[in-house]
């Protein structure tokens, strides 16, 4: 026992490291939003209502519990059934609860106000990573940011989540291209999917909207502080949901106007996903630039799955397994790949593959397993 | 009211014995200690599953799992608790207690009872199996969203024929316990006297009825659109992901009621007998539990708050959802209200009754600040709503669970059992259960959301107290275990009513109960 | 085997556990033979053969408790109740069903169309019904409700009337009648489901229209089969009480598994009225 109480004191002491900036370990994070203050507000106002019933109720109870026992000779009164007891603690209730229900409607209200946005970003949840679209600005932002593309994935190694390597401060929650937007300006986020749904999720903005495949819905949010805040996706999406996460750095207006410039120019950068790899600590390299080259995306990606046979995959060279799907034809088998079927995911799951090179990857593994 | 009648005596003589026994029974206690044991077993395999979920989340860091068993431990935790552990357990008791407290020979199609039962043994070896089928067991959350459940392999449609199978089986053991409530009833119990564990479990019973058929109905759309390339959760044909998860919580939300009002039940039969002092108020008793039943089926949508639906949706399902405070309150102010000047004492049964009433109440608090949805929206899909539904499924219905094993066990076995290894369970229950799941509505408020194998270090304090507690709880679980065999094995001469203030129709026949219930109904006045 | 008095509670029986084993092989069989694994099909098939074998002997039983006059007016009501309840829970099922119909015809379709969002994903998406879906190329034609629908409409119709004479049959002790107005019905089912079939093979050789066509072609398909299914358990119900009756089961007094069926049959024919509404009229 006492070492458990010793272990307990040291998981508690242990580990300050703190990556949603300046944020309580106890409650919500520092609000960093209009609507996330307005959220963080509610949650204290109901979770002290709550506190307040609670002790009220329970102190009834222990003072029940000490009183009224048999053991200090307390006799059982008979009494039941009153109506105006059971009135009084149906109203009253009710009553709180209507407190309650006013300020979350106005919230609700304000939330769900997407209207007139500065700046609209469509956010797209791939397994596992994020694309947005920097969409056409209206306003003052009007054509700075139109067109550009953006992919983040997870820039934490391999390493690190394996236990091969100290884990970095920001271990989980880093991106290899954060999502770039100016402060003090309404930004309307469309999400939309490629495969399952995923969720964009920043608390600091009290924003969380599911990304749903075949569909966009929307959300918005303004920052008012530059700085860098962090996110994760927040809904079951495969194996790598607990690596996908959202990174988002707010910047003064001119220096966006910067960052937008150059990235207009330079064209958008067309990012590998992250994957965990499936067999174990090491990092599987994904390669998508450059020349078709069919081996290379295989090692880089489909590797991962039909080097082994991971999750029902096809394994590249078990000619058994492979008699049958070749036998659909070459068209199907790449029409498979590039869209995905049961267990296999869309372009092995990065969607910025091209075509051509997911059918050079096939062709690559049908040579090798007829 | 013909005279209930156990069956002829001649019969007796062909009872089969042994393994024949239990395999062809058509005895309520018989089916019903199946359905306790089997539900026993089906917790500790969910409950070393969690502690696999919990051994990985110990530190940050990948240490045990791949990710994707990890989804599969997560979902295979949830299926198993919800279908395997919870649900079958309140069946057993309704199976042991309802013909015994309505004074009825046995159910009233006693057969019928037995398949209800066989069914779940195969609906459990379709989900553990999957485990080890090519692809493992479905890793999409016990929810099985479409589409990531379109994606998975075979051991999603193992656990889609689970479901069939324990929907069929849930329909079938419903439908015996409404017949036999509404038809067997000792002559002069009218509804209104029944003990309230029956009410619940009347109530409980018209909810599965009505929601099982739905949720099987949901999966087999996911079993087309796996095979037979329907498109009902597809955008591309024109479906919607979106519509899977209303059809889901059309079923969902209903089911945890489903895990809640037997619950509540056996608590009201609980808290009387230990207060030596009737129910406060019976009538709004049975009226509460009636208005949470109805109320659970037009909340469902507070599940799918960042669907993205609109604000009138929010505002209808969030003021819906709060709504069901009112009678979940006015049964809590009940229970404190019988037990205000009573004359108490704390037998294990009435120990776990009241951490129940403590606890549970903190699960429903959170649960309502769930409903908000503002809040929700921070917290959806966080540990807070892990630790939301902890403290009313572990706390509420697996406390609530142990209270009434406790409270019957003398009726069941003949034996009273030791007391100071039930409180030894309880307390140890209590601390380790609370070690383990408080600590989650940091996490939750924190930021680290739920279905995850690995997390940022600023969580790793609270998730190793998490784990450490949860270690602790299943340990505990064993002295629950050593304590029920004790109790079967021998024990202290269990009397027809061990307990002072009970009063309801069991406790008039001797303990163990006669294998015939009533061979003669009893006349209530 | 047992007085008239008292509630009847049978004897320990074999068939519950049978049933288990063939559900326990149907589940492993479908869902190996659904991913290609080799043993699914025999599973399956050896399941269902179980599962007949269970039927037979489970229902066998229960009719002869029935016929020697096990059951008393107390199991009577028993058997009322369940039945009643039985069926609440099949149109709870069906719910289901409806329900993704009318949500992807009055919700995700229209969204998809939804000029301020859809559009940004289906550009050439128009909203309407019947419609496959944005990503569907194939054409189909939607299924008419004047043809044999509307045939179909009448033959259950005409069938609820035929089974409710053989009840009334039943009730006067008129064999002759109720087996007539019995072979009645079952032809009529029969002549349903036949023509059922017809007008699926209709459906997907001519018009184009199968499962795989999106929010029309899946709803339709699962509802109608669902429908088709209840059609086809329905009427084997029927045949088996038909059997019965032919053996000289039934009394005008007690009689309540054909009760039960026939209640079956007019829930599968309300069933039909809704679909023939909404699936193939609006
Ligand atoms: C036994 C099971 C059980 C029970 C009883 C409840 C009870 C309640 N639940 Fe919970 N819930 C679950 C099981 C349960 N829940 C599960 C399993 C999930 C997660 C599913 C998943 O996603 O995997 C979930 C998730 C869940 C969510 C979705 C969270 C999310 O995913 O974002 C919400 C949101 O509204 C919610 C709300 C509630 C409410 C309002 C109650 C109410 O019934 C509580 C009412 C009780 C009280 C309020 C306390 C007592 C009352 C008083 C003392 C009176 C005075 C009080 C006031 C005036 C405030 N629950
Ligand atoms: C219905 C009831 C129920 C019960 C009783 C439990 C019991 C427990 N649950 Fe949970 N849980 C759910 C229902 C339930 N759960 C659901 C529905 C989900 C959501 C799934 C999803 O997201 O899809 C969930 C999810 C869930 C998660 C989140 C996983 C994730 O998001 O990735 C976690 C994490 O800690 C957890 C932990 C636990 C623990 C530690 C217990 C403990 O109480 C278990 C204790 C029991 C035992 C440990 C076994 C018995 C004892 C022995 C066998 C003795 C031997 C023991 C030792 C050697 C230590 N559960
Ligand atoms: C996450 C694991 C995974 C990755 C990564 C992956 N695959 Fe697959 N693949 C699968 C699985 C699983 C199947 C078997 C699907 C089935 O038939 O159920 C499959 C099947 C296939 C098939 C056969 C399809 C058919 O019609 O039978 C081809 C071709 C294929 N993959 C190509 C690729 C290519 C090319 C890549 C990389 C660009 C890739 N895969 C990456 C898991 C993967
Ligand atoms: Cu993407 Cu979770
Ligand atoms: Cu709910």
């Amino acid at each position: 026992m006492s070492k458990l109480l010793s272990m307990i004191a040291l998981a508690t002491s242990a580990l300050a490291t703190n990556a949603y900036a300046a944020t309580s370990k106890y409650g919500l994070p520092d609000p960093e939003s209009p609507i996330a203050r307005e959220i963080y507000s509610l949650h204290t106002l109901i979770l002290w209502i709550c506190v307040v019933i609670f002790v009220l109720v329970f102190g009834m109870m222990f003072i029940s519990i000490f009183k009224h026992r048999k053991s200090v000779g307390h006799k059982a009164a008979h009494f039941h059934e009153n109506t105006t007891v059971e009135v009084i603690w149906t109203v009253i209730p009710f009553v709180i609860l209507m407190g309650m229900a006013y300020p979350a409607t106005k919230t609700i209200i304000d939330m769900k106000d997407t209207s007139n946005p500065d700046l609209t970003i469509k956010a797209t949840g791939y397994q596992w990573k994020w694309g947005y679209d920097y969409l056409k600005g209206e306003g003052s932002l009007a054509g700075v940011s139109d067109g550009i593309t953006v992919y983040a994935s997870l820039a934490t190694p391999m390493d690190q989540i394996y236990e091969n390597a100290p884990k970095s401060e920001n271990y989980l929650l880093e991106v290899d291209n954060e999502l770039v937007v100016p402060i003090n300006k309404k930004i309307r986020i469309l999400t939309t999917a490629a495969d399952v749904i995923h969720a964009w999720w920043v608390p600091a903005f009290g924003v969380k909207q599911d990304a749903i495949p075949g569909f966009i819905r929307d959300t918005w949010f303004l920052v008012e502080k530059p700085g860098v805040y962090r996110g994760q996706c927040a809904e079951l999406c495969g194996k790598e949901h607990g690596f996908m996460p959202i990174v988002v750095r707010a910047v003064d207006e001119a220096e966006f106007k910067d960052w937008a410039a150059k990235n207009k120019s330079a064209a958008a950068p067309a990012d590998a996903p992250m994957q965990v790899a499936a067999a174990g600590g090491t990092s599987a390299p994904a390669a998508a630039a450059g020349p078709v080259d069919g081996k290379k995306t295989y090692d880089g990606l489909c590797a991962a799955c039909h080097g082994a046979g991971i999750a029902g995959a096809p394994k590249v060279g078990d000619k058994g397994a492979w008699a049958t799907r070749i036998a659909q034809g070459e068209g199907t088998l790449v029409d498979h790949a590039i869209k995905g079927i049961r267990t296999m995911p869309a372009k092995g799951g990065n969607p910025a593959l091209s075509d051509a090179e997911v059918k050079a990857a096939v062709d690559h593994m049908v040579e090798l397993s007829k | 009211m013909e005279a209930v009648h156990g069956h002829d005596h001649s019969h007796d003589h062909h009872h089969p014995t042994g393994l024949t026994r239990w395999l062809m029974t058509t005895n309520h206690k018989d089916i019903g200690t199946l359905y306790l044991w089997f539900s026993f077993a089906m917790f500790i395999t969910g409950g070393l599953l969690a502690l696999g979920i919990r051994a990985e989340l110990f530190k940050p860091g990948m240490q045990l799992w791949q990710p994707e068993f990890f989804n599969q431990l997560t979902t295979m935790h949830g299926l198993i608790m919800v279908f395997g552990a919870i649900m079958p357990a309140f069946v057993g008791f309704a199976n042991w207690q309802i013909p015994l407290m309505i004074g009825a020979s046995d159910m009233a199609f006693a057969r019928m009872n037995n398949f209800s039962f066989w069914l779940l043994p195969p609906a459990a070896a379709l989900l553990v199996t999957s485990f080890f089928v090519p692809g493992g067991a479905t890793g999409a959350g016990w929810t099985l969203y479409a589409p990531l459940s379109v994606q998975q392999g075979m051991g999603m449609d193992l656990a889609i024929f689970a479901v069939h199978i324990m929907g069929a089986s849930s329909i079938m053991g419903s439908i015996n316990i409404i017949t036999t409530i509404l038809n067997m009833r000792a002559p002069g119990m009218t509804l209104m006297k029944m003990p309230l564990f029956v009410w619940t479990w009347l109530i409980t019973a018209y909810l599965l009825i009505a929601v099982m058929p739905v949720l099987a109905g949901a999966v087999t759309m996911l079993l087309t659109d796996r095979h037979f390339d329907t498109h009902f959760f597809n955008a591309a044909g024109g479906g919607d992901p979106v519509l899977y998860q209303h059809v889901f919580w059309f079923f969902g939300h209903p089911e945890v009621y489903i895990m809640i009002l037997p619950a509540f039940g056996i608590v009201s039969q609980v808290i009387p007998a230990f207060a030596r002092k009737p129910l406060f108020g019976y009538a709004s008793m049975v009226y509460a539990t009636a208005s949470i039943a109805i109320l659970s089926f037009i909340v469902w949508a507070h599940h799918m708050f960042v669907v993205g639906m609109p604000a009138a949706g929010q505002l209808f399902f969030m003021y819906a959802t709060m709504l069901i405070a009112v009678p979940t309150g006015v049964k809590v102010f009940n229970w404190v209200a019988t037990m205000w000047k009573g004359s108490m004492t704390f037998e294990t049964p009435m120990l776990f009754s009241v951490g129940f009433l403590f606890v549970f109440s903190m699960g429903g608090f959170t649960g309502l600040v769930c409903a908000i949805t503002p809040i929700d929206i921070q917290i959806q899909d966080t540990y807070y709503v892990v630790a939301h539904f902890h403290y009313v499924l572990v706390a509420g219905s697996l406390f609530a669970l142990f209270s009434g094993t406790y409270f019957w066990l003398p009726k069941w076995t003949g034996h009273m059992y030791d007391e100071k290894l039930g409180k030894l369970h309880f307390w140890c229950s209590m601390i380790f259960f609370n070690l383990t799941f408080f600590v989650m509505h940091f996490l939750g408020l924190a930021g680290m959301p739920r279905r995850v194998p690995d997390y940022a270090t600023q969580f790793a304090d609270f998730n190793m107290i998490a784990s450490i507690g949860a270690f602790g709880f299943g340990l505990s679980q064993l002295i629950f275990l050593w304590c029920v065999i004790k109790c079967i094995k021998g024990g202290e001469k269990a009397p027809a009513k061990p307990w002072e203030g009970a009063d309801s129709l069991e406790w008039t026949l001797p303990s163990p109960a006669p294998y015939h219930s009533f061979e003669t109904p009893p006349i209530v006045k | 085997m047992q007085a008239a008095h008292g509630y009847y509670i049978p004897q320990p029986s074999k068939w519950p556990i049978v049933g288990s084993i063939a559900l326990a092989f149907m589940g492993f069989g479908s869902a190996m033979f659904m991913n290609d694994v080799g043993a699914g099909p025999w599973l399956l098939c050896i399941g269902l053969a179980i599962l007949a074998y269970m039927m037979f002997g489970w229902f066998g039983t229960v009719a002869r408790e029935s016929e020697t006059g096990t059951y008393s007016p107390q199991v009577d009501i028993s058997f009322r109740w369940s039945m009643s309840w039985f069926i609440f829970s099949e149109v709870m099922f069906f719910a289901a069903f409806f329900g993704a119909l009318f949500y992807m015809r009055a919700l995700s379709v229209p969204d998809l169309a939804d000029a301020d969002t859809g559009a940004l994903l289906w550009p050439d998406f128009k909203s309407g019904w019947p419609v496959s879906g944005p990503g569907i190329e194939e054409k189909f034609s939607p299924m008419g409700a004047w043809g044999i629908p509307a045939i179909n409409t009448l033959l259950l119709l005409t069938s609820g009337i035929t089974v409710t004479w053989a009840h009334w049959a039943l009730k006067k002790n008129d064999r002759t009648q109720l087996n007539l107005g019995l072979a009645l019905t079952i032809l009529l089912g029969i002549s349903f489901i036949c023509l059922q079939v017809y007008e699926y093979v209709h459906a997907a050789h001519e018009l184009n229209l199968t499962l795989s066509q999106g929010a029309y072609g899946a709803t339709f398909y699962m509802l109608t089969g669902f429908h088709g299914f209840h059609v086809t358990m329905g009427t084997i119900m029927l045949i088996v009480i038909l059997f019965r009756c032919l053996a000289g089961h039934f009394k005008p007094e007690n009689h309540f598994a054909f009760e039960a069926v026939s209640w079956y049959w007019h829930f599968v024919d309300v069933v039909w009225l809704l679909l023939f509404v909404l699936v193939y009229w609006l």
